[in-house]
Formats: structure tokens, C-alpha cells, sequence
């Protein structure tokens, strides 16, 4: 086995502190990614293979990276990596104002960023004590059920690219357009919408907003009828799904799972319905729950879940009231350009907002919501400044992940992607 | 002497560029068909209507670096894109494609080589285009490679046994294995696809299988095996695996046309079935056999766009579970069936032997999927789809 550095030609000269060089030596031959995997070392004269998938892999969804044991082509071991995309948002929370760390949230999971929003203006609220008003209240139930729609979007859309029916994805992508379009309307921005403020929201909606979205519900559902036309009764997807990466009740619950997964296998818990938050208790909707807990069943709660999304965004609709969107308090909501340059108390609190941010008192808070992925907690320590002091996310793929070893193993591996596929991971978020 | 020779070289350089240009435009039709049925336009920049997209993608793999991985095996790495582009290629030469010309010096059979192996020969020839794309997977010296490789050398070699098995049966109807046989027995008879429904069906299947296309195309799953065995490849080498794809559905396309849909023949009329030849029976019988071909490259693309793709264990059981033996039972009837008609009635092929045929192979088929569904692969998931949600 010959090793060799590999030295690339940088302004630096790749030495640290100490004079030794800072790359690692590459291993030329060898066993490849048994020795980076470490504790999956293949003996030697096995007839086992050791397979990377990932972290560059056109099924891994970003960066997650598989080492995996294949006999034949049956998985042996599987052994989740994660972490090729943390950025330390939790961290980089600690050293914001509240109305700071909302951008970053929009970069976890990056597929629903409103509800990612939502789901922390609504941790700060509880920690300030701050009541939102009522179309505050709908408008985010809004941006959660649009976030939701597109988010099983790309779910819908990749897995059935993993499963190799390639026509879904672009038909789900285009629905996601029309989404996007409505959030750039709403927000200036497709991906990162930044969309609430604590105490209410970034901007109202504009005018023509609302007949864009009424014309989303109304022509939505045809899409998901032609999706569920040429899948759902498939022989082809039936075979590769059904009895595939099966979770029993126990087994989800055992694993912490949320969202999709845990009631694709059998149990009936949603945020939404269950510990309600904004005001959907109020909302006329059905918690989808699956009977075998496979990938078939995933898919079919996911896509009964856009059913849903969309009659709540009906609904939603139909009840938006007039009103202002952001809290009556100057303390926590920034008066307008206008007053700010012409009011003298209305410039004072501007100049505080922006300079020392919203004060929060001594405590914590947390809240979990109902993400397309599963729960998504947001949990805030408050020592009374603008900034928390430990802002911690719980996040949905990364606990429904850890469950990928117990389902693929035993699988092939082409049912290794289809059961990575049907976790509906978002490395953004899983990272953090 | 010299007239065969010049008339057989004219018509392989006719032939072999016809099937370029044909790919060429395959790939660009597939890419607007495809992008018809995901709603969007596909295509259309370079050139009217996209027409010179092909050319583009040409000059772009010539242009494009050539790459070689490391500890890869040099010599097989080179060469198992030309083995597996020649035979693709190669196939084409013993299917004849129209009416024979009549030219000063005789008539010419338009067919390349009009081989009294026909069949025999195609069988031979496309099965070696398996060492091409295991040789790629193998000496690439890249796991995604080599399962993909070990993949295709196994569909490939089990699906070749279910066609092989289902084209006997065409070769036991028409008594002979010279595809030109083959036609004219079906312009005298009617098209094989009726009096050998069941040899179509199993031929068909397996005829995805072989070219590697969708639900079949797990040698090249990208979901799973990044590209399968030619992961590793790049401008030119990987272009010849991509022609011989498509060459290779295209000669699929073409043995379907001929062995069930009777070839270069034109439905109800019998204009076209004999001497005097003329330049107008040549050009309208090639016009028909093209139509015919081009039918079964839509399916092709039509099935690409709209299935998900089977997993290995489903293929494998696919083909030596329910077609390897349904051709072997098909086989066993039919040729009692044959002998029956022939020998104990006395019948000669023609339109009454046919519709006979047919007969039988409407009530297998009736049967066979029966069974196939049997309230598992249909029913079944249309009863949980109901039952849940």
C-alpha cells in the first residue's frame, strides 16, 4: 500500500503552525472507504463489499453520505454520515436579536422556509408573551400549509426519480413553481422568504395574492389526481414500495419519529390536531395515518396530506380577516419608514429595535409545530437580553433518519434508496 | 459479381448511415417526446425546431476530455465501448426493409445481407454486446460500475433466453429462419402478431430488458448506481455506449416490425407482395417498414417516461419465473397446435390456419393474465389503495 500527499498548489504553504502539513495523506488503493469509515472495516477475504453512497450521490439528497455493507447486493450494515452541511445556526443564534435568527431558519430546512418561520416567531412569542393578531394568525397558517405543499412536492418528486419514474418529479416541480411564484410575491423571495417577524409578520400580503393562491387550490388537485393516476396503482411502484423499509407502530415510536413517518406507521399524531398552535383547531381537516408503515404507505399519507394542506388553505382563505398584521407595540414591531423619520418617539424605538433588539425576559420557551417533516421544536433560553442564549432546534429528518439503519438493513439496495428516499430528509436541516 | 458487390457495399454505407442519422434523431425525438409528456418544450433552440441538437451533442463529446480512472483496467476500458457499439450496428444487416429494387442488372434485396441464418445470426451477434458493458463495469475499477455491470450481464444473458424461446415459436410457424421467409409467409397469412400473440408479448418484454431501457434499466439505475457501468466514462466512449442504446432499440424496434408485424408488408392489400417489382413498391413498402419501426421506438419512449424501474430481484424473477416458462408451456402448445393444423387437417398457412391460431392465443392470453393479476399485482394494490387514507 503506497501512500502519497497530495499537496495542492494554494497561496498557503499547506503547513500548519507545528510545520506539518495540513492535508491529510490520501491513501492510493487500499481499501478505499473502509478505512475513512473506521468502524466498518471489511475484514479481509470477506465476500463482503464496502459501498460509499454519498456523500456526492444523485440519491442521498444533498450530502448525506451511506457506508454500506453489501452482500451481493443485499445491505448488511448501513451507516448514516452526517454533517457535511453544518453551519451552526444554533450557534450563530446565540450572537442574534430574535429578528435576526429568522433568516437562518429559512436555511435549515430549506424546502418549507415559511413554516420554518413560523415555527420560530411562534418560540419568541411564547417567550415574550406576545399575543398575535387574528390575520396575523391565518396568514401563517397559510405560509405553513404552502410550505407544506411544496415540500411534499420534492418529496413526491425525488423519490419517484430514485424509484427511476422520472415524469412525477416534473410535474410536482411545476406545482412547486406556482408556489414559489406565490411566495415571491408575498416575501420578494422564492427560497429564503424570511417571511414572519416576531409579533407578526415581514409584509401583508400584496392584493393579487390571494386570487393567485384561490386559483392555486382550485386547479392544484388535478395535478395530484395525475400523479396519483400514474403511481399509485402502478404495478411497477406497488412492487417497489409496498412491504418495503416497514416500521411497526412500536418500532416509530420507539425511534422518536414524527410527521409522515410515524403515521404512515399506524399512529394518528399531529401537531396540528393533537397540541394545536395558531388556531387549527379551528380548521376542518383529516389526519392521514398508514396501516403498514412502508414506503407505499408514506407515499400515500403524503399524498393525502396535500389533499389536506389544500383544504385548509381554502379554508384559510375563505376566513382571512381585515385587520393590522403585526402587533400593536412599539416595542417589538418597527414603525414604519414614514414615522420613523418623522416622529421623534417613533425614531426613538426604531433606533432601540434596531441597536439592542427586542428584549426578551428571563426564561425559556418551546414550541413544536407541525412541519411537512415532522415536528420541528424550536426551543429559546432567554437571560433577559435580545439575544437567546441558547437557541436549540429539533429537527424532524435528522431524528426520522436514525431510524434509515434499522429499516434498509436486511434490504437490497436499491430498497436502501427507495427507504432513504421515503424518510424525506432535507440535509439543511439535519446538519443544521 | 461485381454487381453484388457494388450493390452490397452501396447499401451498407445507405444502411449505416440511415441508422446514425435515425439515432441522432432518436434521441432528439425522445427528448421533445419526453418533454411532451412532463409539459414542457424540450430542445428547440439549435436549429429549426431543435433539429441540429443532435449535432451539437455530437461536437460537444468530441470536443469533450477523455477521461481514464486510475487503477483502470486500460485496454478493456477502451475497448468495451466498441464492443459494445459494433454489434449494435451489426444486427441491422440481415433485416430486410422494403420491397427488392429492380435496377438494370436485376433486382436487389433490400437487405444487407440476406443471410439463411437470419435469426440465428441476430441471436448471436446482440448477445455479444453484453461483454461491451460488462467489460465497461469491470474495468472501470469503481464499485457502482461493476454492480452495474453485474447486473446487465445478468439481465441481458436471462432475458436473451425468454427471447430466444419466443422467437422459436416464430421460427416454427414459418419453417425457416431467413427473415425474408419470415415476411413473405406473413404477407401471405397475416402478421404473426395475431396467430402468435403470446411469442409478441414475451418478445416484447424481453426486448426492453435487452436494450436496457425503462422499467428494465437497472445495469444504468441512476437513483442507486450513479450511471451503472459507464460511471467512469466520458465524451466519446461514453457517446458510443449511448448510440448503441439507441441502436440497439432501434434494431429491436425493427425485429418486432419483422417478426410480428410483417415487415416491410402493407396491411390489406396485396399490391405489394410480389413481382413485377417496381421503384414505387420499394419506396412505399420502406415507408411502411419505418412507420412500423418508429411505432415501436415511441412505445419505447412512451413506457422510458412513464414507468419507475423495476428492482434486480424483480427483474430476475421476472424473467425466469414467469416468461422463461411461459414460453417453454407457449412453445409446447403452439407446436402441438402446428401439427394438429398441418399434419392431422391438412392445412397450408394461410388467413383460416391464422385466425385459428389467434383463437388459441387469444384464450392463453385471456388466461395468462388472469393469472398474472390474480388479485396481487392489479387488484391488489387498487384494494389497499382504497382500503387506506
Amino acid at each position: 500500500m503506497n501512500k502519497r500527499t497530495v499537496e495542492l498548489e494554494l497561496a498557503t504553504p499547506g503547513l500548519d503552525a507545528q510545520g506539518r502539513p495540513v492535508r491529510v495523506p490520501l491513501t492510493v488503493g487500499g481499501t478505499g472507504g473502509g478505512e475513512v469509515a473506521g468502524q466498518v472495516a471489511v475484514e479481509p477475504g470477506s465476500e463482503h463489499m464496502l459501498l460509499n453512497i454519498g456523500p456526492q450521490h444523485p440519491a442521498t439528497h444533498g450530502v448525506l453520505r451511506l457506508v454500506v455493507e453489501l452482500d451481493g447486493e443485499v445491505v448488511v450494515r448501513c451507516i448514516p454520515h452526517v454533517g457535511y452541511l453544518h453551519s451552526g445556526f444554533e450557534k450563530l443564534g446565540e450572537y442574534r436579536h430574535y429578528n435576526q435568527i429568522i433568516p437562518l431558519t429559512d436555511r435549515t430546512d430549506y424546502l418549507s422556509p415559511m413554516a420554518n418561520n413560523v415555527g420560530f416567531a411562534l418560540a419568541a412569542e411564547r417567550l415574550m408573551g406576545i399575543a398575535i393578531t387574528p390575520r396575523c394568525t391565518v396568514l401563517r397558517v397559510i405560509a405553513c400549509e404552502m410550505s407544506r405543499v411544496i415540500s411534499h412536492m420534492v418529496w413526491l418528486g425525488t423519490t419517484a426519480i430514485d424509484l427511476g419514474a422520472f415524469t412525477p418529479f416534473l410535474w410536482a416541480f411545476q406545482e412547486r413553481e406556482r408556489i414559489y411564484d406565490l411566495q415571491e410575491m408575498w416575501t420578494g423571495a422564492r427560497l429564503t422568504t424570511s417571511v414572519t417577524r416576531v409579533g407578526g409578520m415581514m409584509a401583508d400580503i400584496p392584493d393579487a395574492f390571494v386570487t393567485g393562491l384561490r386559483h392555486f387550490t382550485e386547479t392544484f388537485p388535478k395535478t395530484l389526481h395525475e400523479i396519483d393516476g400514474v403511481l399509485t396503482r402502478n404495478a411497477v411502484w406497488v412492487g417497489r414500495t409496498q412491504n418495503v423499509g416497514v416500521l411497526r407502530r412500536e418500532e416509530a415510536i420507539n425511534h422518536s419519529l414524527s410527521g409522515p413517518m410515524l403515521r404512515a406507521s399506524g399512529v394518528a399524531y399531529d401537531l396540528r390536531r393533537d397540541k394545536p398552535y395558531l388556531d387549527y383547531e379551528t380548521y376542518d381537516f383529516d389526519v392521514p395515518v398508514g396501516e403498514h408503515g412502508d414506503v407505499y404507505d408514506r407515499y400515500l399519507v403524503r399524498l393525502e396530506e396535500c389533499h389536506q394542506s389544500n383544504r385548509i388553505l381554502q379554508q384559510a382563505l375563505a376566513r382571512l380577516p381585515d385587520g393590522p398584521v403585526n402587533v400593536d407595540d412599539p416595542r417589538v414591531i418597527l414603525p414604519s419608514k414614514s414615522r420613523a423619520m418623522s416622529d421623534m418617539e417613533a425614531m426613538i424605538y426604531h433606533f432601540k429595535q434596531v441597536m439592542e433588539g427586542v428584549k426578551a425576559p428571563v426564561g425559556e420557551a418551546y414550541v413544536g409545530i407541525e412541519n411537512p417533516k415532522g415536528e420541528l421544536g424550536t426551543y429559546l433560553v432567554s437571560d433577559g437580553s435580545a439575544k437567546p442564549v441558547r437557541w436549540r432546534i429539533r429537527p424532524p429528518s435528522f431524528i426520522n433518519l436514525s431510524s434509515l439503519p434499522k429499516m434498509a438493513e436486511g434490504h437490497l439496495l436499491s430498497d436502501l434508496i427507495a427507504i432513504n428516499a421515503s424518510v424525506d430528509i432535507v440535509m439543511g436541516e439535519v446538519d443544521r | 459479381m461485381t454487381f453484388f458487390l457494388v450493390s452490397s457495399i452501396a447499401k451498407v454505407v445507405v444502411v449505416f448511415t440511415a441508422i446514425l442519422v435515425t439515432v441522432a434523431l432518436t434521441t432528439l425525438v425522445e427528448r421533445r417526446i419526453c418533454a411532451f409528456i412532463q409539459d414542457r418544450l424540450g430542445p428547440n433552440r439549435v436549429g429549426p425546431q431543435g433539429l441540429l441538437q443532435p449535432a451539437a451533442d455530437g461536437l460537444k463529446s468530441l470536443l469533450k476530455e477523455e477521461t481514464l480512472p486510475v487503477r483502470a483496467d486500460k485496454a478493456l476500458f477502451l475497448l468495451a465501448p466498441a464492443i459494445s457499439f459494433t454489434p449494435a450496428l451489426l444486427t441491422f444487416a440481415v433485416i430486410p426493409f422494403a420491397a427488392p429494387l429492380p435496377t438494370r442488372w436485376g433486382d436487389v434485396p433490400m437487405v444487407v445481407a440476406d443471410l439463411p441464418v437470419g435469426f440465428l445470426y441476430i441471436l448471436a451477434i446482440s448477445s455479444l454486446g453484453v461483454y461491451g458493458v460488462t467489460l465497461a463495469g469491470w474495468s472501470s475499477n469503481n464499485k457502482y460500475a461493476l454492480l452495474g455491470g453485474l447486473r446487465a450481464s445478468a439481465q441481458m444473458i436471462s432475458y436473451e433466453i425468454a427471447m430466444g424461446m419466443s422467437t422459436v415459436a416464430v421460427l416454427l410457424l414459418a419453417g425457416n429462419v431467413t427473415l425474408s421467409r419470415v415476411i413473405a409467409q406473413q404477407q401471405a397469412g397475416g402478421w404473426y402478431v395475431l396467430s402468435l400473440l403470446l411469442a409478441f408479448f414475451i418478445f416484447l418484454v424481453s426486448a426492453f430488458a435487452e436494450t436496457n431501457r425503462v422499467p428494465f434499466d437497472l445495469p444504468e439505475a441512476e437513483g442507486e448506481l450513479i450511471a451503472g457501468y459507464h460511471t467512469e466514462y466520458s465524451a466519446m466512449k461514453f457517446s458510443m455506449f449511448y448510440i448503441a442504446e439507441y441502436a440497439n432499440m432501434l434494431t429491436a424496434s425493427a425485429l418486432m416490425a419483422t417478426l410480428f408485424f410483417g415487415g416491410w408488408d402493407i396491411p390489406f392489400t396485396s399490391w405489394d407482395n410480389g413481382p413485377p417489382w417496381t421503384l414505387a413498391k420499394t419506396l412505399a413498402t420502406g415507408a411502411v417498414f419505418c412507420v412500423k419501426t418508429a411505432c415501436f421506438m415511441f412505445l419505447y419512449i412512451w413506457v422510458r417516461w412513464t414507468l419507475p424501474r423495476f428492482r434486480y430481484d424483480q427483474l430476475m424473477a421476472l424473467g425466469w419465473k414467469v416468461l422463461l416458462p411461459l414460453a417453454l408451456v407457449y412453445l409446447t402448445v403452439l407446436a402441438t397446435a402446428v401439427w394438429y393444423l398441418k399434419e392431422q387437417l391438412g392445412w397450408a398457412y394461410g388467413p383460416a390456419f391464422g385466425w385459428a391460431l389467434f383463437g388459441l392465443n387469444a384464450v392463453l392470453a385471456g388466461l395468462l393474465f388472469w393469472w398474472l393479476d390474480r388479485g396481487r399485482i392489479v387488484s391488489g394494490s387498487v384494494a389497499r389503495a382504497e382500503g387506506e387514507v
